[in-house]
């Protein structure tokens, strides 16, 4: 294998991991309380948005982005699932895809409204330049975002299936009214869930803007990429969300590099499709 | 007779306001409505009575508009060829999409639109012979009536007028038959419908085909009336968040919600861009955003549903205070 080949695949691994960190958060809200978030991607785009603005304003680097974006996306989170969430979950399937995907409407233009619809972008060299490992040449910025969404990714699957917090959410997502009598109270783990799912996006979203250029839009393909990922991965699964983020982040390189960059997208797009024709319940689920 | 009269009056009054409102931009205006509530009714047949949320609408809408001047573009043939072109196309995909996603949940179905959408306005922003990002425009002199092309909104007027009392009259015509009961039985629970021996993926996919045909003709109809059409006014997801938009503040699943919904958010949108210019389309789709919110979360029934619960609650009312020596009253 040429170098090039193995930089290509290496970078996509990397930039799956960011993706798997953001859909894992999707998989999460959608395996709980089988509602889709259609803002999910523009959580991501309000994450990269904070990190450019603390770096616009404080000069500070993604040791502080992060960390600031999770935070006030978490808070997000819990806003969101309080003022809309709770209400619509038990409404009718139209209010159910409507209010989130009216939430995302409203993220995305706000954004659009307040900073314009120009490309921003953190300084290139904010994490450190270009290294060489054995030929390959890696940024610094994409190696730190794959390598931290790696852990994070981990980390919430280890919180999911190994503390009792992940016990008590899952025993909610299984049968809520069973959870409530077991002392668990449904609407403050749901809570939790909708502040880590919108958490992850933060980081996730901090993560990508020392990379990548911060634009009101971007949250559109960044939420199809977590559809994709999601229903590639199955529903509820964060192993299989992290698998498919990097299968994900691997074709994209591949057929970037290979196709051409314009089609990338599209590589994606039929690939979910024909996945949606054959195996809807997603690589690793269980027909 | 009294059941016809308002309905009478709305008909008369729809007919005779581009006579009432005479400047170009009041009838740019009325014809803007009757455009979108075209689209918005189209796509209330799948999203409002089946209750399968489409997102991805406008791949239908860009495929008529993108035959009408295709046609005219590549073969010089009038804009109309595009209706009978669209329809097939559209109608296609639509079982393309259909076949495996309206066999899921609803959820699958709203998102495979919406991937659906993109990778369709990307392939036609790469494609040449589409017009790549540049789009394909139509007849700059129209050679006879059958371009379509007018200078003033009034033709468009009547031309949507007719073509809405057509989409509404089918839709009239399917809520009313065995397939609009099915729907209804489907959007309120699936599982019982299917119990009940409703061919329910069947069902949702007709309607499907038929809806995408009908918002075809509307992308049809848009792309005569502004002469051309490029893959974010053909294909861009915007204008499937219109007809959703639209369909559900009027109320969704209801004959007129939508023509409601168009009414209420076209002139908002107009005017709030003649008054802040290129700067208010942000604007605009933040108090759309916010619309659909609060739509969702209080009143997902619409304008319509609201309002005919205020009356029903007003007609218990009075005859309530009109029984009160009833004191058998149940």
């Amino acid at each position: 294998m040429s170098s090039i080949l193995v930089q290509v695949i290496v970078g996509g691994l990397l930039l799956g991991a960011v993706y798997a960190l953001f859909s894992s958060g999707l998989t999460l809200i959608w395996g709980m309380m089988n509602i889709v978030n259609f803002a999910h991607g523009d959580f991501v785009m309000l994450g990269m948005y904070v990190a450019y603005v603390v770096w616009a304003l404080f000069g500070a680097g993604p040791a502080i982005g992060v960390p600031v974006a999770a935070l006030l996306l978490a808070t997000l989170g819990i806003i969101v699932y309080f003022a809309l969430i709770r209400s619509i979950m038990k409404g009718p399937m139209l209010a159910q895809i409507l209010g989130t995907f009216g939430l995302a409407l409203l993220l995305r233009y706000s954004a659009f409204w307040w900073f314009g619809a120009n490309y921003l972008s953190l300084p290139e060299n904010i994490v450190g330049g270009t290294f060489d490992v054995y030929g390959i040449r890696i940024q610094a910025s994409r190696l730190l975002a794959g390598v931290v969404a790696l852990a994070v990714t981990g980390g919430l699957h280890i919180l999911l299936t190994r503390t009792t917090l992940g016990s008590k959410m899952l025993a909610v997502a299984e049968d809520s009214s069973a959870a409530q009598l077991m002392g668990i109270r449904p609407d403050s783990m749901q809570a939790i869930a909708w502040a880590i799912a919108a958490g992850v996006t933060g980081i996730a979203g901090a993560l990508i803007a020392t990379f990548f250029y911060v634009v009101p839009t971007v949250g559109e393909t960044l939420g199809i990429v977590a559809f994709v990922t999601v229903s590639l991965g199955g529903f509820g699964s964060v192993p299989g969300a992290l698998v498919a983020g990097l299968l994900i982040g691997v074709i994209e390189s591949l057929s970037a590099y290979w196709i051409g960059a314009v089609y990338k997208d599209i590589v994606v797009y039929s690939l979910f499709l024909c996945f949606l024709w054959f195996r809807p319940q997603g690589l690793m689920g269980k027909s | 007779m009294r059941r016809l009269l308002w309905p009478s009056v709305a008909l008369a009054l729809v007919i005779a306001y581009p006579l009432l409102f005479s400047t170009p931009f009041q009838q740019r205006l009325g014809a803007l409505v009757l455009l979108y509530a075209i689209a918005a009714s189209a796509w209330n047949i799948v999203g409002g009575y089946a209750g399968q949320v489409s997102v991805g609408h406008v791949v239908f809408f860009g495929c008529g508009a993108y035959a009408a001047m295709g046609a005219y573009a590549h073969f010089a043939w009038s804009p109309l060829v595009g209706i009978p072109v669209g329809i097939v196309v559209s109608v296609a995909i639509a079982a393309v999409i259909g076949v495996p996603t309206l066999r899921l949940s609803g959820h699958y179905f709203s998102m495979a639109t919406i991937a659906v959408a993109e990778l369709v306005r990307l392939i036609v922003s790469n494609t040449d012979y589409l017009g790549a990002g540049v789009g394909l425009s139509g007849p700059t002199v129209p050679r006879n009536v059958f371009d379509l092309s007018f200078i003033s909104a009034l033709p468009y007027y009547y031309l949507f007028l007719t073509v809405l009392v057509v989409t509404l009259g089918i839709t009239w015509w399917m809520a009313d038959s065995r397939m609009g009961f099915y729907l209804r039985a489907i959007r309120d629970s699936e599982r019982a419908a299917r119990s009940l021996g409703a061919p329910a993926s069947r069902v949702k996919l007709y309607a499907f085909m038929l809806s995408a045909g009908l918002t075809s003709v509307a992308g049809t109809l848009y792309a005569t009336m502004f002469g051309f059409v490029d893959p974010d006014s053909g294909f861009g997801i915007l204008i499937s968040v219109k007809m959703l938009i639209m369909a559900a503040l009027g109320g969704a699943g209801l004959l007129f919600g939508p023509l409601v919904g168009a009414a209420i958010l076209v002139p908002l949108e107009e005017i709030s861009n003649n008054l802040l210019g290129g700067k208010g389309a942000g604007l605009t789709f933040v108090v759309y955003g916010a619309i659909i919110v609060l739509i969702a979360r209080f009143q997902p029934g619409g304008i319509l549903t609201l309002i005919k619960r205020v009356a029903d609650k007003r007609g218990r009312r009075s005859e309530n205070t009109g029984a009160t020596g009833a004191t058998h009253a149940p």
